[in-house]
């Protein structure tokens, strides 16, 4: 059984940040991540980064990452690759390594920085090759240097869906349209307008209604929504195509919160289902603590900043960092996340994570600090 | 298809190459890559057919969680191709339902 | 169709002219100047730290950039730096027929000196010819070209872009 004050699962922006701000405080880190290297999103992410300079606005995603990663290291976090949790039992995590081998960690504290996976739309035809995630067209593009295509629709015009629809051109693609359920563009403006500038057209009130070939996509037919989202017969227009992207949401991966115990609830604006957690990011299950997407689907700058703010409490419960030296950390980082959720594309996350804190409270106040039922014995 | 000039990410530099065996044809891929990535830039995009319907099935969600890419690898099924590097001499097959892919003739 | 950036995605001249970033007309005659077309408010202030005469101001993380057209000297130090590709230089006073309009530019097919190439609006379409008058590429721009190109004056405030598929 190995040990460690804090286990960090997941090793991109929330992970890395808070692993860094839990060993600066003097607690032993343990990051766990199951892919071959860390930074989550981070390296297939090409453009300059919003926000502020603590947020390395300005700086491309895979600079980003190679900066936290040397700060990871420089702070003396230790990494578990290849590394696969597929447990959270208690305090007590199940790994499988990539040769197979089972370990056991147990830890004082967990941080659950899990990310998100990419929502689906059903429509038919959905299931043939060349239907894909925008996020794995953008691995492959930017990561792998690989066009799975060389005409693509994008379905959803959330920031996913701009970003990528404009990587696709940068790897010398054709984004043929971009159709958006929503009478509206979902996304930044200034997202949207680089694409316009190039002629790619966004549909709004568009949706796409089945996409036709024989063994691959060969076309999308679309379809224009009225305003109660219902298709418009005799709407439809086909665009020849290769590869049809949907970009139409995230959604936390909740597997190990699940798992562990922890408490969840339904905020759409956070991307559907999404852990109960409180001013210090610790869960219903204490010493428990998400951050990052898997706490509510927003940006890397507030992945950074809940990934500190976790961090930081767990270094603090440990008893790694006085209640005087947590507090003025933890206020300041509540405020920049304050910031961050302001804007007409902030207001809603910010209420929504008022619910889970809330909720936080009124679950603590009626728990009776039961564990769950299988717990190691 | 490479993309070997981008305007962020700078021309592709000289990589390793393996072969790897896809249904019996040797291709070229690159070290360490995953085996979708390699398959996809040969022109190979149906991974796996349904056990039933004998649908294609490609890559999806590239992050290891749909199942879609899955393939007999080095004679292991349900392997997720689109986590799984290549390696030299690697022996990937379509997977059918749960088994090999047949050969017609 | 309505107009506007969020229902279009490209701002309407109601929403530029608005903004706190868009220089008045008169600036606009007068000499080169920026022109910052981020005209929602989201958590960014980039913009604010980069120029070397503090002609641009975020006063808070998502304030609109705030241009300040009295110190602005049109040096386009700004264009390579906010990510979200929107901030250009326009100069009506290159010439009595022309007008000068530089934009970032991080696409792949990059244009020569000199090249004629077809000048694009906001919604991507070839209004006129331009021609290219400066390629600018730094290391501190991480990637992001500057371009200059010349236009006939009257196309000044529709050309943000080249087209240049097709071609180079």
């Amino acid at each position: 059984m190995l040990t460690t004050d804090v286990a960090v699962i997941g090793s991109g922006v929330s992970g890395l940040l808070a692993a860094i701000e839990a060993s600066k405080a003097g607690a032993r880190v343990q990051l766990i991540d199951e892919n071959a290297r860390p930074g989550g999103q981070l390296f297939k992410q090409i453009h300059k980064f919003f926000g502020s300079r603590r947020h390395y606005a300005g700086i491309r995603g895979f600079d980003i990452g190679t900066r936290l990663l040397e700060a990871a290291r420089d702070n003396g976090v230790e990494i578990m690759l290849n590394s696969s949790v597929f447990g959270v039992f208690g305090k007590e995590i199940g790994i499988m390594t990539g040769e197979g081998h089972v370990r056991w960690l147990k830890a004082e504290a967990i941080i659950l920085c899990c990310g998100a996976s990419e929502k689906v739309i059903l429509f038919p035809g959905w299931t043939l090759p060349g239907v894909m995630g925008a996020g794995a067209a953008q691995t492959l593009i930017n990561v792998h240097r690989v066009l799975p295509g060389t005409r693509f629709l994008m379905v959803g015009s959330g920031n996913v869906g701009l970003v990528v629809a404009y990587q696709l051109l940068q790897a010398g693609a054709d984004v043929v349209a971009i159709v958006e359920a929503l009478p509206r563009v979902g996304g930044w403006g200034v997202h949207a307008s680089k694409l316009l500038r190039c002629g790619v057209p966004i549909l709004v009130s568009h949706t796409i209604k089945e996409a036709l070939g024989r063994g691959h996509v060969e076309a999308a037919t679309i379809t224009a929504l009225d305003t109660k989202y219902r298709p418009v017969p005799g709407s439809e227009r086909d665009f020849e195509v290769d590869v049809i992207c949907l970009a139409v949401g995230l959604k936390p991966n909740l597997e190990l919160p699940l798992m562990a115990g922890c408490e969840t609830m339904v905020l759409e604006d956070l991307g559907g289902r999404v852990p109960v957690h409180d001013a210090n990011m610790e869960t219903t299950q204490e010493g428990i603590y998400v951050a990052g997407d898997c706490a509510g689907i927003e940006e890397a700058s507030t992945a950074m900043e809940s990934g500190r703010l976790a961090g930081t409490a767990a270094a603090e419960k440990l008893g790694y960092l006085s209640p005087e030296e947590a507090y003025d950390v933890k206020e300041e980082i509540r405020g920049v996340l304050d910031a961050l959720r302001e804007g007409p594309f902030g207001v809603e996350r910010r209420r929504a994570k008022q619910l889970l804190t809330q909720r936080a409270r009124t679950l603590r106040a009626h728990s009776n600090g039961g564990t769950p039922k299988w717990v190691k014995a | 298809m490479r993309v070997l000039k981008h305007p962020i990410l700078g021309p592709l530099d000289r990589r390793r190459e393996v072969k790897i065996t896809v249904n019996g044809v040797v291709i070229t891929a690159i070290e360490g890559e995953p085996i979708a990535s390699a398959l996809i830039a040969a022109g190979i995009t149906t991974f796996r057919e349904t056990r039933v319907l004998k649908e294609p099935r490609g890559y999806f969600c590239g992050i290891g969680l749909c199942s879609d890419c899955m393939m007999i690898v080095d004679g292991v099924p349900n392997v997720r191709t689109c986590i799984t590097p290549v390696k030299e001499g690697m022996n990937i097959e379509t997977q059918l339902g749960f088994e090999r892919v047949q050969e017609d003739e | 169709m309505g107009e506007g950036v969020a229902l279009t995605g490209t701002p309407s001249f109601e929403e530029l002219e608005r903004s706190p970033g868009f220089p008045s007309r008169k600036r606009l005659l007068t000499g080169p100047v920026a022109v910052i077309e981020c005209v929602q408010e989201i958590p960014c202030d980039v913009c604010g730290s980069v120029c070397p005469y503090n002609a641009i101001n975020v006063p808070s993380l998502k304030s609109l950039p705030q241009l300040d057209e009295t110190k602005c000297v049109g040096c386009g130090a700004c264009i390579p730096f906010c990510p979200g590709l929107a901030i250009f230089l326009v100069d009506s006073t290159y010439s009595r027929e022309e007008t000068l309009v530089s934009f970032p530019y991080e696409l792949p097919a990059l244009p020569e000196l000199g090249a004629v190439v077809e000048a694009t609006d906001r919604l991507g379409r070839g209004v006129t010819e331009g021609r290219v008058v400066k390629v600018l590429e730094r290391d501190g721009f991480d990637g992001t070209v500057v371009l200059t190109i010349a236009i006939p004056a009257a196309f000044a405030q529709q050309v943000r872009g080249i087209n240049m598929r097709g071609g180079g």
